[in-house]
């Protein structure tokens, strides 16, 4: 559809030569089937490409018919030629030489007229006949002129300077014409209108825009976002004319402007139509196919002959037809599978079209609907006119079903994999569109530099992580698994994901594994648990023979199945020494060179001269290498050898202070109403009591608690997993979700309580709404915000659930199932061996000695 | 203040394994260690209690050995490659050993880490009247 093509004649993609066909004889011994595609476009030859790509060079025959005398090349960034931001001949996708390589016939600047199906030979405008035992259709669309008195000459080619906006020709006439035009005018506000206009206004030219919809952007914006997008475009030098049609182009030789069917006149001396595309189906209209808007077929791309297909743009699928890119390489891959019988059974069931664009400067990204469509439905939008940002979500029962992102796009990778897999969302629907922190502002990822750290624990640089998913790693899981990323303190994983889902711009596989509680368990945490209890299953080797694949074990998954098997079934559990970590097996926190921690318990933080001095001596009978205070408020002596660990249990003659565990930690407190002239509350009684009634209990992730006796917070209560803070008349806050390690995150306040009883039974039920709920290894911090606070009051404040009581049972058969571990193991080993070296040619401590 | 166990450990008898050597390159035999496939009766079968390790000392070089609970016997090197970690003090299951410091995963079949962290040595195991049998 090119208009007068005066500049554009040189071959982009050909060989310099000039030779831009190789007429072939066809062989009759060639024992190949004839694979005969008619376009050669975006749909076209990334279809040859998926043919080539399964082998097909061996079962076909190829033959390419393009309309252009090109090579193939990315429509797409005709805009940025146009702009003069991008050379022709970087858009160019396969050159001449290309088709020549792969044995392929390329018929260039050759269209075909005809197709007898019955025959099955196509005739082309250059009168050769081509048989053929498979077709494909990929003509394509074409501009769609709307009917305006004088756009036409007598001919019925277009008048002078007029152009639609297409074909690298129709391009390279245009940016040959900015030379010597100064006014132009586009029709239509859609994509390639506003791209056209912007490019134009670029090259210095007047433009002004006639749009004949109430807002731009009609098929992919709401009105209020198109707006916004008209002021952006406004303030670029840009005029608009909305709700505007033009009803005669003036001129005779060339064009002289338009009139508008209000009256009004725009002078121009250019004019570009971009009022739409049509579906290229004249070839198939002629040779008898069925076409509607497009050219019907079915789920295998078939037309209604057997051996003609149609994919891309030209082709109506159960009743729609696509103007973008995404759908034809869907029908690209499903077509090659069929046709090579890679996947004989392989079917195209439509396509959920989301996209991101840059329109006239402004990011812009759509999918599905832009506006609330039931009663029901639910809609956000946030709106920021003078900052030319317009953000909205549309969700039906949990799931997304629509987005539209307007001059901020930082959560279009997010958004899509919600659209595309309906994966849970954020009870905060606000989380949607905007990432909520207390602290610092988060850079976007995209704007992060490549030798930027994400994990700090392992060193993966936000590159590195690219690079893993360029080389084809398709899930967060693999990702992690090849980089290490998100494998230490685990507090970047929700960044590590967010760099994997922008790296793969969407094109995630799906991982079902981030659902399961571990990960060799099938089963997210709800069903899990409800397995386990309809079957009594009460060892982590009974649950791995009833519910993992195969009955097959799984290292990396005994340590969650232990801490769920004891929180489910308490002195019930069996126990069974190989599924617990080596910290739970010796009741010690490893060390780097193989030795243990030794925390006694200090309830509280509160200790007594007799403790101290009993502590000293061991610390100097066992030669320890450190001793440190802890962050805690307890003492840690460090570098001890596992083979000493029962002797110096028995010399400490004291309770283990479970600083190894994934379980109930310590309760930090400060020195409250007895001595501080401050304080509001008895803060340190009330740590006391909580250690002795929650010690030991094992939980998804640890769990550190502090009571503070006024709000001063001297021992940290407000960045703790449950924080208390006394606030006078005998008045408790209760605050969770708060942390101060890897994250900072300070607590939500759940409740204020008139009691410390009250304290302490609500801290219970807390512990136990998280321990049955949280994921394995989700700190409260993570926890909390994911199910919300609102829904942790209603739960647990109001019983929303009718759970209560449930909770307060479950919490106190884990109470009643607390034993000391260093009381128990030190007289008599669980299993042979217990203690141990791991390392007997190794002499330990290795650490340094102070 | 000096450690009293320093002079408990015993003089090393395989080249590499010197005091003090760094526990990365201790379990792996200098190429002038014993002969290769010297057999060691290294403890009783219910030394090692079923689905966990126990390191052990066969012929002067330290070996993490491991029951599954489907019945299989396995032998490797006592000190991860990455940095030195007990490797009996790990977790099992019928494909891989983790290191219990930094949780990277080694194959049985060929020693190789799955997280990219070289690989262990493997040693035939078996057992022989109640024995575990090692072949250093």
């Amino acid at each position: 559809m090119g208009g007068p093509g005066v500049v554009g004649s040189r071959v982009l993609g050909g060989r310099p030569e000039g030779l831009t066909t190789i007429a072939m004889d066809d062989d009759d011994l060639d024992p190949r089937a004839r694979l005969v595609v008619v376009g050669n476009g975006m749909a076209g030859a990334r279809f040859v490409e998926e043919v080539l790509e399964r082998g097909g060079g061996e079962q076909f025959r190829i033959t390419v018919f393009g309309d252009e005398p090109h090579g193939n090349y990315n429509r797409i960034m005709l805009s940025p030629v146009l702009a003069g931001e991008t050379h022709e001949d970087d858009i160019v996708l396969n050159d001449h030489d290309w088709y020549t390589d792969n044995g392929i016939v390329l018929r260039a600047g050759v269209r075909v007229e005809r197709i007898d199906t019955a025959a099955k030979v196509v005739y082309a405008s250059d009168g050769t006949s081509t048989a053929y035992d498979h077709l494909v259709l990929a003509t394509g669309s074409y501009s769609f002129i709307p009917p305006m008195t004088g756009v036409r000459r007598d001919d019925g080619s277009l008048l002078p300077g007029v152009y639609g906006f297409r074909t690298i020709d129709e391009t390279r006439d245009m940016l040959a014409a900015t030379t010597r035009c100064t006014r132009a005018v586009v029709m239509g506000g859609g994509l390639l209108g506003l791209e056209a206009a912007r490019a134009l206004q670029g090259h210095g030219m007047q433009v002004e825009l006639v749009h004949a919809m109430p807002h731009l952007m009609n098929a992919q914006l709401d009105a209020e976002a198109g707006a916004i997008l008209k002021k952006s475009v406004e303030s670029l030098g840009i005029t608009v004319h909305l709700d505007s049609l033009a009803s005669e182009v003036l001129g005779s030789e060339h064009v002289e402007g338009v009139l508008l069917k209000d009256g009004r006149r725009l002078d121009c001396d250019l004019l570009v139509v971009a009022a739409g595309v049509r579906p290229h189906t004249d070839v198939a209209v002629r040779s008898g196919l069925e076409v509607e808007r497009g050219i019907v077929v079915d789920d295998q791309l078939r037309t209604e002959d057997p051996d003609v297909y149609a994919i891309g743009e030209c082709a109506q699928h159960r009743g729609s037809v696509y103007g973008l890119v995404a759908p034809a390489w869907e029908h690209a891959k499903v077509l090659a599978d069929v046709l090579t019988g890679t996947d004989p059974t392989a079917e195209y069931h439509g396509s959920r079209t989301a996209t991101k664009l840059k329109v006239a400067g402004v990011d812009v990204a759509t999918m599905g609907v832009n506006t609330p469509q039931r009663d029901d439905d639910e809609f956000l939008v946030i709106s920021e006119p003078k900052r030319g940002v317009h953000m909205s979500v549309v969700i039906r029962g949990d799931v997304l079903i629509g987005a539209t992102l307007l001059g901020d796009t930082r959560k279009v990778a997010y958004l899509t994999q919600a659209f595309d897999r309906g994966t849970p969302l954020p009870e905060e629907r606000i989380r949607l569109l905007v990432d909520l922190t207390d602290g610092k502002e988060e850079v976007g990822v995209a704007d992060m530099p490549a030798d930027s750290q994400v994990c700090n624990c392992n060193g993966v640089t936000k590159g590195a992580i690219c690079g893993a998913v360029a080389d084809g790693c398709g899930s967060v899981g693999a990702v992690m698994d090849r980089t290490r990323a998100g494998k230490g303190c685990g507090s970047c994983k929700s960044l590590v994901k967010q760099v994997v889902e922008w790296a793969a711009d969407g094109d995630l596989a799906e991982d079902p594994a981030v659902s399961y509680y571990v990960p060799g368990i099938p089963l997210a945490k709800p069903a899990l648990m409800a397995a386990i209890r309809e079957q009594g299953l009460r060892s982590v080797s009974a649950v791995f023979a009833a519910l993992a694949p195969d009955g097959k074990e799984d290292a990396k998954s005994k340590m969650g199945l232990t801490s769920l098997l004891k929180m489910i079934w308490g002195t019930e559990y069996v126990r069974e020494k190989d599924a617990e970590f080596v910290n739970d097996r010796v009741h010690g926190n490893i060390q780097r060179d193989g030795t243990f921690s030794v925390v006694p318990q200090m309830k509280g933080g509160v200790t007594t001269p007799a403790q101290l001095r009993r502590i000293a001596e061991v610390a100097e009978k066992y030669e320890v290498p450190m001793v440190k205070v802890t962050g805690g408020q307890r003492i840690d002596l460090l570098g001890v050898r596992k083979e000493d660990l029962p002797a110096m249990w028995d010399d400490l003659g004291m309770p283990s202070g479970y600083a190894y565990g994934k379980s109930f930690r310590t309760v930090k407190t400060c020195v409250g109403s007895d001595f501080c002239r401050f304080g509001l509350g008895d803060s340190t009684q009330l740590g006391i009591d909580l250690e002795t009634r929650f010690q030991g209990i094992e939980s998804p992730a640890k769990m550190k608690l502090a009571v503070v006796g006024c709000p001063r917070n001297c021992a940290e209560a407000y960045v703790k997993d449950v924080g208390v803070v006394a606030i006078g008349n005998g008045k408790w806050e209760v605050y969770v979700g708060g942390a101060a390690g890897a994250s900072v995150r300070k607590g939500d306040l759940l409740a204020t309580v008139d009691s410390p009883e009250e304290v302490l039974t609500l801290t219970g039920r807390f512990l136990q709404y998280y321990r049955e709920n949280a994921n394995w290894l989700e700190r409260t911090y993570d926890f909390v915000p994911r199910v919300g606070l609102a829904h942790i009051q209603a739960v647990l404040l109001e019983d929303s659930e009718g759970i209560v009581a449930d909770l307060d049972a479950g919490i106190q058969r884990s109470i009643d199932a607390y034993t000391d571990p260093w009381g128990q193991d030190g007289k008599e080993p669980a299993s042979p061996g217990q203690f141990a070296s791991s390392l007997p040619l190794i002499p330990l401590p290795k650490v340094p000695v102070r | 203040m000096s450690a009293p166990h320093l002079e408990v450990a015993e003089a090393p008898t395989t080249p590499g394994t010197e005091l003090g050597s760094p526990a990365t390159g201790v379990a792996v035999p200098g190429t002038a260690g014993p002969p290769a496939g010297r057999a060691y009766a290294v403890a009783r079968l219910e030394d090692v209690p079923l689905g966990e390790g126990r390191a052990f000392v066969a012929g002067g070089v330290q070996v993490a050995v491991f029951r599954l609970r489907d019945g299989s016997v396995h032998a490797t090197q006592a000190a991860c490659p990455h940095a030195g970690g007990p490797l009996a003090d790990g977790q099992t299951d019928p494909d891989v050993l983790v290191c219990p410091l930094h949780l990277y995963g080694f194959r049985w079949s060929d020693g190789s880490s799955t997280g990219g962290v070289g690989r262990v040595r493997v040693y035939p195991v078996r057992e022989v009247d109640g024995m575990l049998v090692v072949d250093v």
